[in-house]
């Protein structure tokens, strides 16, 4: 009888519309985060830091962002890995035109440079929806990607064609470039995050949430009760934008430290975003970082069982995981539309309600 | 917590007063027609809707009703004619802007957000008052979430009035037809309208329903004071909620009076029964 | 005629039949899409998957060689022999109509009356299944494929252009791709045969009736299930065919593929629905794309075949959202 809400009473509209209403889950949270904050820190190592624990926390914040874009305003973007590459991009021209700059200022800086081109290609919205819309923002991946490979400016006429992070402190530590320390770097990840998911939970409680679901499920009836489209639509744009693009920033400086644009931010990336939001569930904040849990920690499990436990090759494993990420997608779709975080609150529901059957 | 006795009167209106007097007129259409490649559905029709009262907009199926309400809140662009609401003159406008001036309506075919609840339905219906800007609200504690705050009690009070505290966090796609269309009546209420256009709030309602519905489209009328417009077939309710009625046929304006008067009317009689247009 | 006139022709042509190509695959797109409604983004990994097959039946290889090796520890690739092709594409015919009636028994079923947009995503899903699940049965190395139609530069084409040319000039003729042209003859024989098919046969009739009207072509009688599994069978067809030009163009591997994300704007330009639209629009965007490659490219540093065909579907939509064919949209409420 650990999940109950009974004698857990409201007596005012604020403690009614808290993120966490029931005391035990408020704990869980928090106890959640004391552990993340104050206790991986000491156990990482590089291997988990590099395979599990920044990508996890990097997907969390491109998920997000897509999930604004999709699962709360219902505009289908697969332009997710282009937006990547302008914030990575813009992460980089900041980081060498400002090298004083701390990479809180870069990564966010590098979100609203995104936000900006977010909102660019955001406006054929205005006009088209659908799957038309959703081609409109492949034209945006393909269109960001040939430009960041064409014009050498971007990548300060690199001879490799390449971008590679110099390095970058925070409070001394280094979080960027080759010598950077594993539990710096997950800590200003995880900082970033935690910050912007609490954000992203307050905007979409509000007005601004309200409207951009209400284009989401019926865009004419909304415009009739008085939400601006243009308005709307841009500022989910905006803000989708915004942390895929701080997502792209850390991917490329405090992930990768070295990237190529077409491999690093190609149409697969905009794909997998997109399926974490689906696996997650559509409109969730909780099931943005489920699906991406789901999708980072699922390839490294079948990567430990198949090649390194029963001995297979490597590009036997991977058609092997990506036949299953498939499969898992249309089983989410058959079984569970809402994602992962409608399984998580069934099983709360259950919770409470236990050890009664009704 | 207070014990709201006639929670009515704590809903209170927002909105400035715009100096229009009761009875005077608060919207004039004027020689409006509108079609659709080359269909006609709205062919030259003018009338007004006064301040403080209820009007029906009458006629059989396909005389135009709801084109006239989508003209009226701007969802339609009529070829011709205009469109004065408090004094201010216009063409064409975009719905939301309608919105912002103070027009709410609820819709023939339920327009609800499905994948939200009844208590985040109504409270887009304040979408129009609220005005916290995108930084506030991303910070939430202080402005953002006092504002929140405010429109919540306002919200609650309308849940009280039209009786669906029960369902207050339930999704709307869940909800029984009738209860659905309340809560589409609620959000159109919590944008504190000046002008209401109801759209056949009563079809497909049984009695005891429509009898609730029409309590409340009263209430609204002799409480808050809010003019409104409303279209509806059952001509019962139309002769005992109404002050004005005009009536449509073929998307001409065939009638234009007291219930009375449209009663005696011979044209009126005419469309009703069927009697051809060339006799 | 001056060489430049010439160059222009040339390029135009070959625009026209790489529009063919677009439009082969558009055609296996928009059939889908008018019978259920489902923008089929596995349209792509469809004609991979038929390529493969195809390429496997015609050498022989046992299917799922590299799993059974893992698993059990063998060493098996082929069974010694191959097929003549004609049998292999019978038989990938075959397995094409297996395919689909499989998704329909295990996707499609399960999933009817949801959004357009959530089935959308699953056949994303779908996609990704039968990419991994192709490169598992056959291997993800490239293969070439060769059914026996004639390919390379046809020299008498480029003799009778090179008359052409003013004489004394610089001008060494005009290069066509035979695979082009047979290519483009049998998209001409597919479509042909799609349109009779459609009009004059009983299925056919069913077909258009479903892509009208689902309630009212089930209430006459018509089972939705059975005309699915035709469709998809269909435009497995069509795959096979798509995949069997562009595979024996540019060999058989993942790339293939990407077809799929070529025939997108040419169904923004022809509309979703309308078989004339995807066979224009790919002309479209096939000349577009290499006038632009050849004129604008230079300009902007080249490479733009990748989007230039998207902004031109974009720009398009913002005039006219409802594209070439499609009727104009009457909002209601």
């Amino acid at each position: 009888m650990l999940y109950r809400e009974a004698g857990d009473f409201k007596t005012t509209y604020a403690s009614d519309q808290q993120t966490f209403p029931i005391k035990s889950e408020r704990a869980l949270f928090w106890l959640f985060m004391a552990a993340a904050f104050l206790i991986v820190p000491f156990l990482i190592n590089d291997y988990w830091n590099k395979a599990v624990l920044m990508p996890l926390l990097i997907y969390c914040m491109a998920a997000l962002g897509l999930n604004i874009l999709v699962g709360y305003c219902g505009q289908v973007s697969l332009g997710t890995g282009g937006f990547m590459a302008v914030g990575a991009y813009a992460a980089y021209k900041l980081m060498t035109a400002f090298p004083w700059m701390d990479q809180f200022s870069v990564t966010i800086l590098a979100g609203f440079v995104t936000a900006g081109v977010g909102i660019l290609f955001g406006l054929p919205s205005l006009r088209i929806k659908g799957f038309y819309l959703a081609v409109a923002t492949l034209a945006a991946q393909f269109f960001l990607v040939w430009m960041f490979n064409k014009f050498a400016w971007f990548y300060n006429y690199s001879a490799s064609g390449q971008i590679t992070a110099p390095e970058r402190t925070i409070f001394g530590y280094a979080v960027t470039g080759p010598s950077s320390l594993p539990w710096a770097t997950y800590l200003f990840g995880l900082t970033l995050l935690f910050v912007f998911g609490w954000i992203a939970r307050n905007l979409t409680r509000g007005r601004l949430g309200r409207s951009w679901m209400a284009i989401r499920d019926m865009d004419i009836a909304a415009e009739i009760i008085g939400v601006s489209p243009l308005k709307a639509k841009l500022s989910a744009f905006a803000v989708s934008s915004f942390y895929i693009g701080m997502a792209g920033a850390m991917f490329f400086a405090n992930y990768l430290g070295a990237a190529e644009v077409g491999e690093a931010f190609g149409i697969d990336k905009s794909f997998l975003v997109l399926f974490m939001v689906i696996i997650g569930g559509l409109g969730s904040i909780l099931g943005s970082f489920l699906g991406a849990a789901f999708l980072v920690l699922l390839p490294v499990l079948l990567k430990n069982l198949m090649v390194d436990q029963l001995g297979w090759v490597t590009d036997l494993a991977a058609h092997v995981q990506i036949m299953l990420v498939g499969g898992l997608i249309v089983f989410f779709l058959i079984v569970e539309p809402h994602g992962l975080a409608q399984l998580w609150r069934l099983t709360k529901e259950k919770l409470r309600l236990w050890p009664f059957p009704y | 917590m207070n014990v709201h006795l006639n929670p009515v009167n704590e809903f209170r209106m927002t909105r400035p007063d715009d100096g229009i007097a009761r009875g005077a007129p608060l919207l004039v259409a004027d020689n409006i027609s509108l079609s659709f490649g080359g269909v006609k559905a709205i062919t030259d029709i003018s009338f007004d809707i006064r301040k403080g009262e209820i009007r029906a907009i009458i006629g059989p199926n396909g005389a135009g009703k709801t084109s006239m309400l989508n003209v009226i809140n701007g969802f339609y662009h009529p070829q011709e004619g205009t469109i004065t609401f408090r004094g201010e003159r216009r063409s064409r406008m975009r719905p939301h802007v309608a919105a912002h001036q103070g027009i709410a309506r609820t819709f023939q075919n339920i327009a609800l957000f499905k994948g939200m609840s009844v208590l985040d339905n109504i409270m887009t219906g304040r979408i129009t008052l609220q005005h916290r800007n995108l930084f506030w609200q991303a910070l939430w504690n202080g402005p953002a979430e006092r504002e929140e705050l405010e429109h919540r009690e306002a919200v609650e009070h309308i849940i009280d009035f039209l009786e669906i505290e029960h369902i207050r966090k339930t999704p709307v796609g869940r909800l029984p037809y009738g209860l659905q269309k309340r809560v589409e009546l609620g959000r159109a209420l919590a944008a504190e309208p000046a002008l209401l256009l109801l759209d056949e709030p009563m079809a497909g309602m049984n009695l005891e329903e429509k009898e609730d519905m029409s309590r409340f489209v009263l209430d609204v009328n002799q409480q808050f004071g809010t003019t409104i417009a409303l279209i509806e077939h059952d001509m019962g309710v139309v002769m005992d909620l109404s002050d004005r009625v005009v009536v449509l046929d073929y998307g001409r304006k065939i009638g234009d009076g007291t219930p009375d008067d449209v009663r005696n009317n011979q044209d009126v009689i005419d469309a009703y029964l069927g009697v051809s247009h060339d006799a | 005629m001056n060489p430049a006139i010439l160059n222009f022709i040339e390029i135009f042509m070959n625009g026209l039949m790489a529009g063919i190509m677009y439009s082969l695959v558009a055609l296996g797109f928009v059939l889908i899409f008018k019978a259920s409604g489902i923008f089929n983004f596995a349209q792509g990994v469809m004609a991979l998957f038929a390529a493969l097959t195809l390429v496997g039946f015609m050498t022989g290889q046992v299917p799922f060689a590299h799993l059974i090796n893992a698993i059990f520890g063998t060493e098996v690739h082929t069974w010694g022999a191959g097929m003549p092709a004609l049998l292999a594409i019978l038989l990938t015919m075959v397995v094409m109509i297996a395919l689909a009636w499989l998704i329909e028994r295990y996707v499609l079923k399960h999933l009817v009356n949801q959004e357009p947009i959530i089935l959308f995503m699953a056949t994303i899903g779908l996609a990704y299944f039968l990419e991994g699940f192709g490169d598992l049965m056959w291997g993800s190395d490239v293969k070439t494929l060769d059914v026996g139609l004639p390919s390379g530069g046809s020299f008498w084409w480029e003799d009778v252009t090179r008359e052409w040319a003013a004489a004394g000039s610089q001008y060494y003729g005009m290069y066509i791709d035979l695979l082009d042209v047979s290519a483009t003859i049998i998209a001409i024989v597919l479509v042909t045969a799609l349109t009779l098919f459609s009009q004059y046969t009983a299925t056919g009739r069913a077909l258009r009736a479903v892509a009208d009207d689902h309630q009212a072509a089930m209430s006459v009688g018509i089972s939705l299930r059975r005309i699915w599994v035709i469709v998809w069978s269909i435009s497995g067809f069509v795959a096979l065919v798509a995949g069997i030009m562009w595979g024996s163009k540019s060999g058989v591997q993942f790339s293939l593929s990407l077809i799929a994300l070529k025939a997108l704007p040419v169904l923004i330009l022809g509309g979703f629905t309308s078989i004339p639209g995807a066979i224009i629009g790919g002309l479209i965007i096939g000349v577009g794309e290499k006038l632009a490659e050849a004129y604008v490219g230079p300009l902007v540093g080249g490479a733009i075949e990748n989007w230039f065909a998207y902004v031109v579907a974009l720009a398009f939509l913002l005039v006219r959202p409802q594209g070439l064919f499609g009727d104009k949209i009457i909002e209601r409420i």
